[in-house]
């Protein structure tokens, strides 16, 4: 029971992160959907600062690896920048690209470096047993992971950001009305460039917390399985706000999380279903849910259509 | 020169090449980056892929391997292409793919169906996944990337556990079809013939570039293919004007499905590859067809030539020097110029600003020349 609570709230916490940055990006106008490619990118980030940070004391370490994930994600995210938002180019397209960029550059790297060390290694691991340690408190048992704090700091940040902010409140016209924005003198690019930048940095947070989630080893010609569209399955299902979004997170999350765990209830191991079927649950899930919310969405209205001055 | 310039398709194949020369160019930067000694080797190996081999014969026969892989793949990038026309991003194709292989292999393994059966079985299990992700889009507004996803994910799964029945007791890859049930196999027709006996050359080849020219006809000379592309781009005129516009999404995404499963069975129904039970990520094809779809310009002509290229650049990546460098570095050029093709509108743009400009400063010319002239004869 213990560790279902703990898997639930790990992934619910790189559900709400991302989701949160797909959050910020849509209200600003820009479609994110390479979400995914921005978390391996984070992963990465993390994943070689935990290679090469040899022994520091933890607080130094859980640092470091969130802000070199955070700055990765953000600076893979200004290439999603640079084409949707100065070059008008299509939003699902490019983000389609930077999913498959994001894993193919990584595997490539990864490779590399894992065979410049050594000749005969041709994977595409990294190992990280002694940092993960340092991310975790062991509470009886139980593993609390910093994480959730950040999952938990970030939603609030959000919120108050987005509804009681300045800022907040004009990125979220931008993502509204970009010309009635534009007529009172807020730069809608400017607006556009910070909410795919925070998305980025949010989107690399959650993909190194997600490699943390469960294993000390990452193999990184995988991915992140998904997880980066199921964040959008969560945004949509949290209706573009911050706290609905951190509670569909939490429902998410359980469902990934008894797919790991579902051994250790002796009812749902009794119904000797393959595992697959909870493999299958999350998406399933999100799938029954949207078709039941989407048809009154709360989308920012003009997201996804780039933003011309010259056609005010 | 001006006016082959101005032509629209030659516009779209200029756009391409750039895309391409681009992103062999960041490909090269990036092995420069990891290891200067062999990236030039390895660089010109992934484009010259099987001519990388001495023997003309060995040549032939592993250029008739990638026409083969580049069939699916062109089936792959129709499928994107056709739902695109219409307005609607089937990245579900990866799965719809799946759906038809799971369907195909099934179906030859377990119930010893011959090859046509096999191949509309994979035709109609696809079609029905494209038909879940259009009912989604008609009647509950879900966006088609997301279900199209989920739906990835999800048929992955189910194939892992399905094709579990038909597999190898001690690898995790499914039965060899030449043993079991050879009649499954799509028949040669005499074409492996044409390429040193290359057993993967099947009628699949000739299949596939005809139903490329059936969409092209259908897309642009037939009232249907109009109705589909007057739905996509205004759903409510589509409406107003008499179409039904929800039975019109629903029928992109069943041929679009339709299309994915026929490729998947023209790869796994030639035996030149099986399926791995323990999967963990959606086979690449379906994601490579969009860079295809986009590369040829959206055109199911030009689709035909880009998938080949496609194909011939991942398969060419098996040739860089594996010393240093990993075969992935073929996924990431093709990554670059799926990318790059986002830029193809605004590349278009600036030509035609370009050659706007020049036309411009000519008739300027003109006039300041008639100008001189008309001062001349006043003097």
């Amino acid at each position: 029971m213990l560790l279902l609570i703990q898997y639930t709230l790990i992934f619910s916490s790189v559900l709400t992160l991302v989701a949160l940055g797909g959050c910020i990006s849509e209200h600003s106008g820009v479609i994110n959907l390479g979400l995914e490619g921005i978390m391996v990118m984070g992963a990465l980030g993390g994943a070689l600062t935990m290679r090469y940070l040899g022994t520091t004391s933890p607080l130094v370490m859980v640092l470091l690896v969130m802000l070199a994930a955070a700055v990765c994600g953000a600076i893979y995210s200004a290439l999603l920048g640079v084409a949707c938002i100065n070059f008008k180019a299509d939003q699902t397209l490019v983000g389609t690209a930077l999913n498959l960029l994001g894993t193919a550059l990584a595997t490539v790297l990864v490779k590399a470096i894992n065979t410049a060390a050594n000749p005969d290694d041709h994977s595409s691991e990294i190992e990280y047993v002694r940092a993960r340690k340092m991310f975790i408190v062991n509470i009886n048992g139980f593993e609390f992971n910093w994480f959730m704090l950040v999952a938990v700091i970030a939603v609030i940040v959000v919120a108050v950001m987005l509804y009681k902010t300045k800022f907040g409140l004009r990125l979220m016209a931008c993502g509204e009305h970009p010309q009635a924005a534009d007529s009172v003198g807020i730069n809608v690019y400017k607006m556009r460039w910070s909410g795919v930048l925070i998305s980025g940095l949010l989107g690399g947070l959650g993909g190194v917390c997600y490699i943390l989630a469960g294993v000390s080893l990452w193999k990184f010609e995988n991915g992140v399985a998904g997880f980066g569209f199921l964040a959008l399955a969560v945004m949509i299902f949290g209706q573009w706000k911050p706290v609905r979004i951190a509670l569909a997170a939490l429902l998410f999350g359980l469902f990934r999380a008894l797919s790991n765990t579902y051994i250790g209830f002796p009812s749902l191991a009794a119904l000797n279903l393959p595992g697959t079927v909870y493999n299958m649950m999350p998406y399933i899930v999100s799938l029954i849910v949207l078709a039941f919310t989407s048809k009154n969405s709360r989308a920012p209205k003009a997201e996804g259509i780039p933003y011309d001055k010259g056609m005010r | 020169m001006k006016k082959v310039l101005k032509n629209p398709g030659m516009q779209a194949f200029l756009a391409s090449l750039i895309c391409i020369i681009i992103g062999l160019l960041i490909g090269y930067l990036v092995l420069l980056i990891i290891n200067p000694e062999g990236a030039w080797e390895s660089i010109t190996n992934v484009i010259k892929n099987f001519f990388t081999w001495s023997k003309p014969k060995t040549q032939l026969k592993q250029f008739g391997n990638t026409l083969a892989k580049t069939m699916p793949l062109l089936m792959c990038s129709l499928s994107i292409l056709f739902a695109y026309k219409v307005g609607l991003f089937n990245i579900g194709a990866a799965g719809q793919y799946v759906a038809g292989a799971c369907a195909s292999l099934y179906a030859a393994l377990a119930w010893g169906w011959g090859w046509l059966p096999c191949m509309l079985f994979a035709i109609v299990c696809a079609g029905v996944l494209g038909a879940i992700v259009g009912i989604l889009k008609a009647y509950c507004n879900v966006n088609e990337v997301i279900s199209g996803i989920m739906l990835n994910w999800i048929t992955l799964y189910l194939t892992n556990t399905v094709l579990s029945k038909v597999k190898e007791a001690a690898s995790p890859y499914t039965l060899y079809l030449d043993d079991v049930n050879p009649s499954a196999l799509l028949p040669n027709a005499g074409l492996n013939n044409l390429f040193n006996n290359n057993k993967y050359i099947t009628i699949a080849v000739p299949l596939a570039l005809i139903i490329s020219i059936a969409i092209h006809i259908l897309l642009s000379r037939t009232r249907l293919g109009y109705e589909l592309k007057a739905t996509g781009s205004n759903k409510n005129a589509a409406k107003y004007a008499g179409m039904r516009e929800n039975t019109n999404i629903i029928l992109t995404l069943i041929i679009a499905g339709g299309l994915a499963g026929l490729g998947a069975s023209m790869l796994y129904q030639t035996g030149y590859m099986r399926w791995e039970c323990t999967q963990s990520s959606v086979p690449g094809m379906g994601f490579n067809g969009i860079a295809a779809a986009f590369l040829g310009g959206l055109n199911p002509i030009g689709a035909i030539f880009s998938s080949f290229f496609i194909q011939h650049i991942t398969d060419g990546g098996q040739y860089v020097n594996t010393n240093f460098y990993s075969s992935q570095i073929s996924d990431l050029i093709s990554s670059v110029i799926i990318y790059l093709c986002g830029f193809v509108l605004f590349i278009k743009l600036t030509m035609n600003k370009m050659l706007a400009r020049s036309e411009e400063r000519k008739l300027r010319q003109l006039k300041e020349a008639e100008a001189a002239a008309g001062k001349e004869v006043d003097q």
